[in-house]
């Protein structure tokens, strides 16, 4: 269920990284805890931030939960569809509803996340 | 921390897929199908919801009207038998121990339902005011609660049980049969849609929530939880005690003043609330909408012309009115309908404006 190709936190955010490029998301089982989402909050192209600071927030009907970034870096695209359409989390949080991307800072930073497997067992702990 | 309390259907919550969460020293069913599902289901169809955590004492006894005129703030002795009503209980400064339901079965057999987290706090509040010599018997752990709300709930409910439900009027009960279980039937409800609230003893808890499924499928029913009870209910501005009113906000100030009845004779508070009556309230409770995109929730800072003046009691998406609502305290003068105020949403101000209340009406 959650891709092979992908790097996950405890806080359940996904990363996607090519050379030192990474688009970030949310996990499904974090779409499901949320329940339907209402609204994003994100970041502007060019703000910076550090690993594992908040980058905005996604609101469900019951609350509001802080997004926090994978990996040190620089925002470099928006994925302005979820402004319009919030619900896309819901149905497609591996796909059409990639929230931000990011130029990376440090790529050696990525050997701190989760591989899906690891993932998997992490989130089994959790429910 | 003692360990949260569980309702008789908790395995079967479980089971069904629901996600619990804590609430009020209980551990409760916050959706099963998604909050805007269920609440729409309730609005167009019927829900079925757990309400098993609820409160009941039995309050019998010749002392029991008196007892009852002593500790509530709304005329009990206008009710008649098979009749209930939405009372609060206030403290001598007129603030708020609790707001409930007083039934009446008899001149001297009175219930009394309360909110589940006070249940410790209220039945020790009700004997420290017992004068009366009245009796008072907490049925919490023994009664379930089940709500069946919606537009569909009385054809659904009518299918398991002889009770005549065109007969009971709204906030009238009738007492009967329900798939077998002795149950209290109310025309009562915490969504702002035509429902039924159905008092049993537990032990009948499976039984009763699997027939009313069964019976409400083929009909939209949908089994619903606490995050669309709390949708449902602020859209009718029906108040939740802990966020809208408490032990620090009186009842004139939440807007209950049409449940405070000071011609009914002496009462715990009533010299305190008609002190601030004949004074005037400071601030007021207001339901209001977001003018923009954000969500206001509760224990956000609203401000007025730049001065922090107050918290966000309630706050959420509208699920039927597509808007994002709540409810405040602002400063008496700032409470029209129109008054223009901001939330701080996470450092950001965002607009919103005073409405109009209920947000929602059933036609």
């Amino acid at each position: 269920m959650n891709p092979d190709d992908l790097l996950y936190t405890k806080e359940h955010e996904w990363l996607r990284v090519s050379d030192n490029l990474g688009t970030v998301g949310i996990t499904d089982f974090a779409t499901k805890e949320l329940g339907e989402v209402v609204f994003v909050e994100l970041p502007k192209v060019g703000d910076k931030f550090k690993a594992g600071d908040a980058f905005g927030n996604v609101e469900s009907v019951k609350a509001v939960s802080e997004l926090f970034l994978p990996v040190s870096g620089e925002v470099i695209d928006v994925n302005e569809d979820l402004g319009n359409a919030p619900e896309l989390l819901n149905d497609d949080p591996y796909g059409k509803a990639w929230l931000i991307q990011i130029r990376l800072k440090d790529p050696s930073e990525t050997t701190e996340l989760m591989s899906a497997e690891e993932y998997d067992e992490y989130t089994k702990n959790e429910e | 921390m003692p360990e949260n309390k569980r309702t008789a259907l908790f395995e079967v919550h479980k089971r069904m897929g629901a996600r619990l969460i804590p609430f009020g020293g209980w551990e409760m069913p916050v959706e099963y199908s998604g909050i805007a599902k269920e609440h729409t289901a309730v609005r167009t169809a019927a829900g079925v919801f757990d309400v098993s955590h609820m409160g009941e004492f039995e309050v019998t006894g010749p002392g029991a009207l008196d007892l009852i005129q002593r500790v509530t703030s709304n005329d009990a002795s206008k009710l008649v038998d098979g009749q209930a009503q939405y009372s609060a209980m206030p403290y001598p400064e007129g603030t708020v121990v609790d707001d409930l339901l007083v039934y009446r079965f008899n001149a001297q057999r009175f219930l009394l339902v309360v909110n589940a987290g006070n249940i410790a706090k209220d039945f020790d509040w009700i004997a420290s005011n017992n004068k009366f010599d009245a009796r008072v018997n907490n049925m919490s752990d023994q009664t379930s609660l089940l709500a069946v709300q919606g537009p569909k709930a009385s054809g659904i409910l009518q299918k398991l049980t002889p009770i005549q439900l065109d007969n009971i009027g709204y906030y009238h009960f009738g007492q009967g049969k329900v798939v077998g279980a002795d149950a209290i039937v109310s025309r009562t409800g915490y969504t702002g849609e035509d429902g039924f609230e159905i008092y049993f003893p537990a032990e009948h808890s499976e039984q009763i929530w699997n027939a009313l499924l069964e019976a409400g499928t083929g009909e939209g029913l949908l089994p619903a939880g606490l995050g669309a009870r709390n949708t449902l209910r602020l859209e009718a501005k029906l108040l939740l005690y802990g966020n809208d009113m408490d032990q620090t906000t009186s009842l004139l100030e939440a807007g209950l003043g049409w449940v405070v009845k000071f011609d009914k004779g002496d009462f715990v508070g009533r010299e305190a609330l008609l002190k601030q009556k004949q004074e005037g309230v400071r601030r007021k409770l207001v339901g209001f909408e977001m003018l923009g995109r954000d969500i206001a929730r509760e224990h956000y800072p609203a401000y007025v012309n730049g001065q922090e003046v107050g918290q966000v009691a309630s706050g959420s998406p509208s699920i039927t009115l597509k808007k994002n609502i709540g409810l405040v305290y602002l400063p008496t003068g700032h409470t029209a309908v129109g008054s223009a105020f901001q939330v701080s949403v996470r450092g950001r101000m965002s607009d919103a404006q005073v409405v109009t209340t209920p947000f929602y009406k059933r036609r």
